[in-house]
């Protein structure tokens, strides 16, 4: 075994090969992208609800900077937040500890694929600085669009004018991360298959273990072709070949194909790694087995194989066959099955369960009520091309799509950060700051993101800076839904602030974590000390129970580490 | 002939275990670009025209080439199971003899092509109004680019595990891991070559 050693600042920030030292590199930089998305986000609604007013911090929005701020709080929370926190953060804390090993099998590698990560940030934000300002293209960067005036027909233009744009810098930007985060997933799937404890078979891994593997499995299939796509994209802006240039032949249509059929596998990539957390604090919080282990891994596998066959449902109004959309309906309303089948089954592991409401248990909760109800429920109808038509590109969709994403990207990682924090810092985080940034974000989540459907219902358009002109987008209540909504985020946004004071405070001042085993749960990161020492373990354990075992009729306390002999 | 055990998950070496997946990813990315070539290649029968310009027997000796440098490899992985540092040293010093040769034959047919006009973006072309055949040669540059970018990193991954293990004296199984990754870069190859210059 190691010996715990402290290091300096440089060696742990920068060249530290302990996976819990790099998860903690990845989320720090996160924390960092999320505080600019947020901003972004906060400038726009500020601007949808007030037009003509001079926001805070900002100032006067022009219809350019609303695309740019748009375009970007897009990229940077659907790249860099959901895939960064729920495949590099996520797999890298939990992974290794939870299968009862010191570190993941290649760390060299792990430590390189943060410094990828790193440069992709760099290059993202380097882009809002070219002289030609951000990209504001819309987070999809169709072309023509997003080939910008570099096309066939345009005077000629150097290849520094071409290359130092955000167009350019962005694309670099996500084909680096994408670099990093397949390197990422090959590490944790040889450390998941091939590093586990004595007695550990895959049946008996914790399962958000199977969540995350089974995501970055999904994210390596899909995400190649883009990566194709991604390459050609470039080039098409650099060299000026015409691979989307529809005057040579080409297809504007193949971007689109290639980044949905990356794009909605992803929302499952980004949903799977939560679900695997939820999982973990709810069979935890309710003393009980989780019901249907491998009824849900089934599910998930059949989800994962039905989400690349669902990809064209973004493009129902982009020109393709309509005996396509039927096709593609039909696979979208077929794979909310399969998820409906894990919710039940947490919910099943709830009824008659001695239920704790921790804090950790309350933001799982809200993630499945939030998820189901609204997210999840308006997808059905999205999902059906007669209605998306009518709907699409208002702002309906945008609250889908965040009543899907916020309860499993924000809620999910909170419920994480709640439930692990002590374990892996060694000092707790305070409750009633918990307690109070769990309520706000609740609340002003529901506020900030229902009036969105009733004015996406009633025409309002997610991609039109100004809305003046639409006499119908004025008449009363739509002004207030949109003061309300705008609010509501604004509020939302300070209220993350209370989590960040939390983080920081605890992290140096919280109460001293005692127990090694505070929420009495089985998996084996439970079973060391509080921080781990380097290598995770002072004797590797052995397991012989599943990690779900909680009362058990033969034991006399109601929970049953897996390495109990 | 001695038997061949079945390998748990655990007993598989790591370093096996992580290039397999790292070739499945690569296959995806490949993949995307060869479906995507077939299916402008269905739609549009002039680009048979264009790969009557490439040069089929450049191809055909690369083949061979990249084929030979495959043996190449087994035998330097039989040599590295024997731990022979310098049989290991002269198999894999061919290898990379071959990828430079393959490189050599490929810059020639460059070449070539760029002096006939048939370049990446193609202006020429687009100028003659074939507009839709210029973007054979994008497709042909880069798939074919990026299968040569992949030559060089293979050559690269034998060349540095070859002097770890030389030196160390260790890590025999690497000389494996940079040899499956040298028969990817071979097998995209074989791809590559009949649907870029042999259907016309």
């Amino acid at each position: 075994m190691n010996t715990h050693k402290k290091h300096g600042f440089w060696h742990r920030y920068f060249f530290s090969l302990d996976h819990k030292d790099i998860g903690f590199q990845y989320m720090l930089t996160i924390f960092f992208m999320v505080s600019i998305g947020g901003f972004f986000a906060y400038v726009f609604r500020m601007h949808l609800a007030f037009p003509d007013m001079k926001v805070p911090l900002f100032g006067l929005v022009t219809n350019k900077d609303y695309n740019m701020l748009i375009t970007n709080h897009g990229l940077i929370m659907m790249m860099w937040l959901a895939l960064g926190m729920l495949l590099a953060v996520a797999g890298n804390f939990l992974i290794p500890i939870m299968i009862g090993t010191d570190d993941m099998a290649f760390p060299k590698l792990n430590k390189i694929s943060y410094w990828i990560f790193l440069l992709s940030v760099i290059l993202m934000i380097a882009s809002f600085f070219m002289p030609k300002g951000g990209l504001g293209v819309g987070w999809t960067l169709y072309p023509p669009l997003s080939v910008g005036d570099f096309g066939y027909n345009t005077p000629y233009k150097s290849f520094a004018d071409r290359f130092f744009t955000a167009n350019t810098f962005v694309l670099l930007a996500i084909a680096f991360e994408f670099t990093s985060l397949l390197m990422g997933g090959i590490n944790f799937f040889v450390t998941t298959l091939n590093k586990r404890a004595k007695g550990m078979s895959l049946l008996k891994m914790p399962m958000v273990v199977w969540m995350i593997n089974i995501a970055n499995l999904l994210f390596m299939f899909s995400v190649g072709p883009l990566v194709a796509g991604t390459f050609m994209l470039l080039l098409d802006i650099n060299v000026g070949t015409g691979f989307y240039d529809a005057y040579r032949g080409g297809d504007p249509l193949l971007w689109e194909h290639l980044f949905w059929f990356f794009g909605h596998p992803e929302v499952y990539v980004i949903l799977l790694p939560p679900l695997g957390i939820l999982a973990e604090i709810i069979s935890v919080n309710s003393r009980k087995p989780l019901f249907g282990y491998k009824f849900i891994l089934t599910l998930t596998l059949i989800a994962a194989v039905l989400s690349t066959m669902v990809w064209a449902h973004h493009q129902f109004v982009a020109g393709i066959d309509p005996r396509a959309a039927t096709v593609f309906s039909i696979f979208t309303i077929i794979i909310s099955l399969p998820f409906a089948g894990i919710i039940l089954a947490y919910i099943a592991t709830l009824w008659k369960g001695d239920l704790r409401f921790t804090l950790p248990m309350k933001w799982a909760l809200g993630a499945v009520a939030l998820f189901t109800l609204l997210g999840g429920f308006t997808g059905l109808h999205l999902g059906a091309s007669v209605f998306d038509i009518y709907a699409h590109d208002t702002s309906f969709v945008v609250a889908h799509f965040h009543y899907t994403l916020f309860p499993t990207v924000i809620f999910g990682s909170f419920a994480a950060i709640y439930f692990w924090f002590s374990k892996f810092s060694g000092r707790k985080l305070n409750q009633t700051l918990g307690n109070l940034h769990f309520w706000l974000t609740f609340i002003f989540f529901n506020g900030f993101a229902f009036p969105l459907f009733l004015l996406g219902l009633a025409g309002q358009h997610r991609r039109i800076a100004d809305y003046r002109q639409f006499e119908f987008l004025m008449q009363d209540p739509l002004p207030l839904y949109r003061k309300i909504a705008t609010i509501s985020a604004v509020i939302l946004i300070l209220s993350q602030f209370i989590f960040l004071f939390n983080f920081i405070w605890s992290l140096k001042r919280g109460k001293k974590e005692t127990e090694d085993n505070p929420w009495q749960a089985n998996t084996l990161e439970w079973q060391t000390s509080s921080p781990p020492p380097h290598g995770n373990f002072k004797v590797y354990p052995v397991v012989n129970y599943g990690p779900y075992e909680y009362n058990r009729p033969d034991k006399d306390k109601d929970f049953t580490p897996q390495n109990e002999i | 002939m001695e038997k061949i055990k079945k390998l748990t998950w655990r007993e598989i070496p790591q370093a096996r275990l992580a290039v397999w997946t790292l070739i499945a990813g690569e296959f995806v990315i490949f993949g995307g670009l060869i479906v995507m070539y077939i299916l402008n290649r269905l739609k549009y029968e002039s680009w048979g025209e264009m790969a009557q310009h490439t040069n089929v027997w450049a191809g055909t000796i690369n083949t061979f080439v990249l084929l030979t440098s495959s043996y190449f490899v087994v035998k330097a992985h039989e040599a590295a199971v024997h731990k022979n540092k310098a049989q290991i040293k002269k198999w894999i010093w061919l290898t990379i003899v071959c990828a430079f040769m393959f490189l050599g034959i490929k810059s020639y047919e460059y070449t070539h092509e760029i002096m006939h006009g048939f370049t990446l973006p193609g202006k020429h072309l687009v100028a003659e109004g074939l507009g839709v055949e210029s973007r054979y040669w994008s497709f042909y540059y880069t798939m074919t680019g990026l299968h040569g970018l992949h030559v060089i990193a293979g050559a690269l991954a034998l060349f540095f595990v070859m002097r770890n293990v030389t030196k160390t004296d260790k890590n025999y199984q690497r000389i494996e891991a940079a040899g499956l990754y040298w028969h990817m870069v071979d097998i995209i190859w074989i791809f590559l070559f009949p649907l870029i210059y042999l259907i016309h």
